[in-house]
């Protein structure tokens, strides 16, 4: 695979999908009905020692 | 215990050591070889020493292994106060030139002892320890593979000791913050993918179904680390029994892949490992849950994205592109918003209990971190652009600027941790002093305080001074000249390091005095206990 291949296919598809994944991973962490999952793992550290 | 295995093993790489000490094509390398022989062969005779032929009694492993946490606390300590007085030293040299000491101890040689020093003797050993506490308590499942945390708890000191002794007898790579040689490299490469293979068993055999973010930092540090320091010290040794080697890149590509691991040791070692501390101990110390586990989610994966493409910023107006430079300043000054978001999220866990500042001396320390952890993300992406670079570039102000994340994010989070771990690992009720920690706390931010504003204006007067051009197009000052000029500072500078150090030796002494299980009778801290009022 030659340089300009991969730079072309980095600035391309690559960063796309890139983005997508980090909007899909905020999408993610604030839909709807996440809130309570997350506030009980916000608890986990301090069920016990 | 049994150390029969270990034994035979250490006795095997000891003979290997001695036999690369007698064989070795240079005399660095031979007296290398010589103190890995002699650090293997004492450790080795303090297992014979210690070994015994009852049978082991049975381990419980339904509790926690906080053996090695416990040797990694004091290591962090020990470390700490080794790596900032060899800073107090070299910035004594920077101001008294004839304090050099030839050819061992002069500023060369002593710089990357003492940035190894802080960053991966201190700040590592702090990260193994912490880390390995977190992900017991948060998967509630004992460490994995039995031994094997003790194996990457000594590994990572041995590459500590090859490292610190390998700059002084003038062996490096000359690549900052990745010094040490090809075969210091590859011993590190095997303890850490011994440390991965230890956190993510850990992790994979939780009993607890979610995986809280503090192990999403941890984790990202260690797979993040790994990655870096294999691709940036890709080379080729010119003798497998000589300590030289050379970079499988050159050039500008060289360059690149250097800054590219430089900063991202930045964004993963000194931020995401200390990410986990904080979002692990400041909820413990507050006994409050994180603010918002959401955004600290959004914190995770903003960092994962944007970190890595900074790294350019590192080589402004050199022959790298230029869009690559300008892409590296955008994405360090998009970091703006992870970062404050990541700080609010641990500032604003206090909200309601703000009164804890004034009772709790650890918390005042875990926020005196945060709100570093702020002011040096911020000041990062402005000295990122290139017109600003332009002027701090290659001046004292970079040096500041680091040394506020360094002193105030890192030691400062790494402080409160340790404070807050030494009490629970060896069952003592509380710390032998809180008013240490106190003496500790304003020692350690007038120190910083001292450190960071005497180096901008050092650095700026520096920066001024390289560029100012007389009438005709002639440099004004010959750099003898700005050299002179900043002696002052360079004095007020290792009186704040100074401060800092002495903070440290106070808490060397109240962990000590703690782990002895002695408690000083002190009164107690204002405000922490409700006043009495007399009877009406």
């Amino acid at each position: 695979m030659s340089y300009n291949l991969m730079r072309e296919f980095a600035d391309s598809w690559g960063l796309f999908a890139m983005a997508l994944f980090f909007v899909g991973c905020i999408a993610f962490a604030l839909r709807p009905g996440g809130k309570i999952q997350a506030d009980q793992a916000a608890q986990i550290p301090l069920k016990d020692d | 215990m049994k150390f029969g295995t270990e034994i035979v093993v250490l006795s095997l790489f000891a003979f290997a050591a001695l036999v690369a000490a007698g064989f070795g094509v240079e005399g660095p390398f031979r007296q290398h070889m010589g103190v890995l022989f002699f650090a293997v062969a004492g450790f080795t005779a303090i297992l014979l020493r210690n070994t015994d032929f009852k049978p082991a009694a049975p381990i419980d492993t339904s509790a926690y292994m906080d053996g090695p946490i416990r040797y990694g606390a004091i290591a962090t300590v020990f470390w700490g106060v080794v790596g900032m007085l060899v800073g107090v030293v070299i910035a004594l040299q920077l101001a008294y030139p004839d304090l050099n000491i030839q050819p061992w101890f002069n500023f060369g040689r002593l710089r990357p002892l003492h940035t190894s020093g802080v960053v991966f003797a201190f700040g590592g050993n702090a990260l193994l320890c912490t880390s390995l506490y977190v992900v017991q308590r948060t998967c509630r499942a004992r460490l994995f593979g039995g031994k094997l945390a003790w194996f990457v708890f000594w590994g990572y000191q041995l590459f500590i000791v090859m490292a610190a002794t390998g700059y002084l007898l003038g062996i490096t790579e000359a690549r900052e913050y990745a010094e040490p040689e090809w075969y210091v490299d590859l011993w590190l490469t095997i303890v850490w993918v011994a440390y991965l293979i230890l956190f993510l068993g850990t992790i994979l055999k939780r009993k607890e179904p979610h995986i809280y973010v503090a192990n999403w930092f941890y984790l990202s540090f260690i797979v993040t680390i790994a990655m870096l320091h294999v691709v940036n010290n890709l080379s080729m040794p010119a003798s497998f029994l000589g300590s030289k080697s050379y970079s499988a890149f050159s050039g500008v590509q060289d360059a690149l892949t250097q800054w590219w691991y430089g900063h991202n040791a930045v964004g993963f070692f000194l931020t995401a490992g200390f990410l986990g501390m904080m979002y692990y101990f400041v909820p413990k110390q507050a006994n409050r849950p994180v603010y918002s586990y959401r955004l600290s989610i959004v914190h995770f994966w903003a960092i994962i994205f944007l970190y890595i493409w900074a790294g350019p910023h590192h080589l402004h107006y050199t022959a790298l592109p230029d869009w690559a430079q300008t892409l590296g300043m955008a994405f360090s000054i998009m970091l703006w918003m992870p970062s404050w978001g990541g700080m609010i999220n641990g500032l604003m866990t206090l909200s309601g209990a703000w009164d804890k500042l004034r009772t709790d001396p650890i918390i005042r320390m875990m926020v005196m971190a945060v709100a570093f952890y702020g002011m040096s993300t911020f000041e990062g992406p402005i000295m990122s652009i290139r017109t600003v670079n332009s002027l701090s570039h290659y001046t004292d102000w970079t040096i500041g600027h680091v040394h506020s994340g360094a002193l105030g994010w890192v030691g400062m989070i790494s402080f409160g941790a340790i404070y807050y771990m030494v009490p629970k690992l060896w069952n003592r009720e509380r710390l032998y002093s809180l008013r240490l920690v106190t003496w500790h706390f304003w020692l350690a931010t007038l120190g910083i305080v001292v450190y960071a504003a005497v180096m901008w204006v050092s650095g700026i007067m520096q920066g001024l001074m390289w560029r100012e051009y007389d009438e005709q197009g002639f440099l004004v000052y010959s750099f003898a000249e700005t050299v002179a000029a900043m002696h002052p500072f360079y004095v007020m500078r290792a009186i704040g390091g100074a401060m800092y150090l002495t903070g440290a030796l106070l808490m060397a002494w109240n962990v000590t005095m703690t782990i002895l299980g002695h408690q000083r009778e002190e009164q107690p801290m204002p405000g922490s206990e409700p006043a009495l009022r007399p009877a009406e």
